[in-house]
């Protein structure tokens, strides 16, 4: 195992990843921003690296200065967390090629899952199914409607070295393609610096259902469980749970088989996700994308097996063999995470502010994951995300009783925060029920301004 | 989408950010005349683009802010008459 390992990261996810490499008697290297000076990921490290000004470009998204911190710190390893570079073949192979190990996937995976047409035609390939969409990256309205015509509306509008919901839109017919695409191709642009689009057949009503996989030291591909992703807004992930109330246990077994041919399609190491949508109604999925990284919301993963997964990426890094022996834990009882977020409850607009006051709670089940506390200031730099909330119960009805207290109990002050609108997720029917899709949010606030 | 407005006399309208931002797009310019809705500036906090609009239309007469700009809330973008 690693003596060193340089985390390049920073909030809830840099004090997560480093909270196991200390456990594990590794020496854990922080970097940070001049925004960071004070932030509870350097504080907890045990040493820390300046890389440069608050602005991404020029501190965790810098490959060269990253990887210079982690040359001078003596590290032997470097984990990317999610988001920054994480998803950067090229700063993955700049690791690698500095004589470093990676934990994560190797380059060349990164970048076939990360150029999402290439994506797509290597998973049906592999006999994953896909929606019906381009099998070319478009760059011209024409060529997209052209396309369209063979693939029917309503359709949905990504880039193709996209992520993150940034950017996507649905059009339901050629009007609204074509404004959908103009939007896609300056956003693409400028987030991921290529205007190549891609479109894809559009499943309303649909749940967002992801599997988390591991690929082995020893080439083995193991999944792990489901995650149901469907609480969104803007595309973006606001809650997830585990297992998912929309899967029955045969489309489970289908889902998992077909994430395990993914990743071997790729030669697949470390930990990543395969990301899919599900039709409920026909117990039908298809593929979405491959995160090549440990996701945001893990947790309900590890809540539910018993696992560190951020244990196994080092390991696997490492050449090791996984804590598990032949089949990883068989996942018991169920989790829900909650992604507290700097934003205003109502419209889901940034709050950046200084945090007067900070209460976690706490409790059985109760795990929270937090980049912040009282005193820290949250910029307008970075993603809005402040702390992760998760429970787990030996039964979901269980787990929400649990959030409902452990929620009442989380407190923050200053900025403006989403926990009030969790509240109205809780009592929700069709949250409750487990019977919603990823449009639950539309539903929830349009009911609210009636 | 943006609507941090205040009324200043009858015919003026004060447009001012409603959060902490960078001044990502200026959109029109001084003298420019605008409709309801129209977009002035586009914001951006949080990795957040934020179109900040004018409610009433008119001529804008004053824009206050440049792209790179670090707004505070509450801070002037614009002002349309």
């Amino acid at each position: 195992m690693f003596e060193t390992v340089l985390v390049a990261n920073r909030g809830e996810i840099a004090r997560r990843v480093l909270r196991t490499v200390r456990r594990l008697g590794i020496k854990g290297v922080a970097v940070y921003s001049e925004a960071d000076e004070s932030a509870l990921h350097v504080r907890e490290a045990d040493d820390a690296v300046l890389l440069g000004p608050a602005p991404p470009a020029q501190s965790y998204l810098d490959v060269e200065r990253v990887l210079e911190a982690a040359l001078r710190s003596g590290a032997e390893a470097v984990h990317p967390g999610y988001g920054f570079l994480s998803e950067s073949s090229r700063f993955a192979a700049a690791v690698i090629d500095a004589g470093l190990a990676w934990i994560g996937p190797s380059p060349d995976a990164i970048e076939r899952m990360g150029d999402k047409v290439n994506a797509r035609n290597t998973m049906a390939a592999a006999g994953v199914p896909v929606a019906a969409g381009t099998t070319e990256p478009l760059h011209d309205v024409e060529a997209a409607v052209a396309a369209a015509r063979e693939i029917g509306f309503p359709l949905m509008v990504k880039a193709v070295a996209g992520g993150g919901g940034i950017g996507m839109a649905v059009a339901d017919d050629e009007a609204g393609l074509r404004a959908a695409f103009e939007t896609a191709r300056t956003r693409a642009q400028r987030f991921f610096g290529s205007p190549s689009i891609l479109i894809e057949r559009y499943i309303p009503h649909a749940r967002h259902v992801e599997v988390q996989v591991l690929g082995l030291a020893d080439g083995r591909v193991v999944a792990l469980g489901e995650r149901d992703c469907s609480v969104q807004r803007r595309h973006q992930k606001v809650a997830e749970e585990t297992p998912s109330p929309g899967v029955t246990d045969v489309l489970r077994g289908q889902m998992l088989a077909a994430a395990v041919r993914a990743g071997e399609a790729v030669g697949y190491r470390n930990a990543g996700t395969v990301e899919c949508l599900v039709n409920p109604a026909r117990q039908e999925f298809v593929f979405l994308e491959m995160n090549t990284r440990l996701q945001v919301e893990h947790p309900v993963t590890e809540l539910v097996t018993g696992l560190d997964l951020v244990e196994e990426q080092l390991r696997i890094a490492a050449g090791m063999a996984p804590t598990f022996g032949e089949r990883p834990p068989t996942p018991r009882g169920a989790a829900i995470e909650l992604r507290v977020y700097a934003e205003d409850p109502k419209r889901f607009l940034p709050g950046p502010g200084t945090i007067t006051s900070w209460v976690e709670p706490v409790g059985e089940g109760i795990r929270v994951d937090a980049g912040y506390t009282k005193g820290d200031t949250v910029t307008l730099y970075y993603d809005p995300l402040l702390a992760k909330l998760c429970v787990w119960g030996a039964t979901r009805a269980e787990a929400i009783t649990r959030l409902e207290e452990a929620l009442a109990g989380f407190t923050v002050e200053g900025p403006k925060v989403n926990l009030a609108f969790f509240t109205a997720l809780l009592a929700d029917e069709r949250f409750r029920s487990g019977d919603y899709d990823t449009g639950i949010i539309g539903h929830i606030m349009g009911e609210r301004h009636k | 989408m943006e609507r941090a407005i205040r009324k200043v006399g009858p015919m003026a309208e004060e447009v001012r950010a409603e959060m902490v931002a960078n001044v990502w797009k200026v959109v029109v310019g001084e003298g420019d005349s605008v409709e309801a809705g129209d977009t002035l500036v586009i914001l951006e906090s949080m990795k957040m683009e934020i179109p900040v609009v004018t409610e009433d239309g008119g001529t804008v007469s004053s824009l206050v802010v440049n792209e790179g700009d670090i707004v505070q809330e509450g801070d002037l973008i614009a002002l349309v008459e």
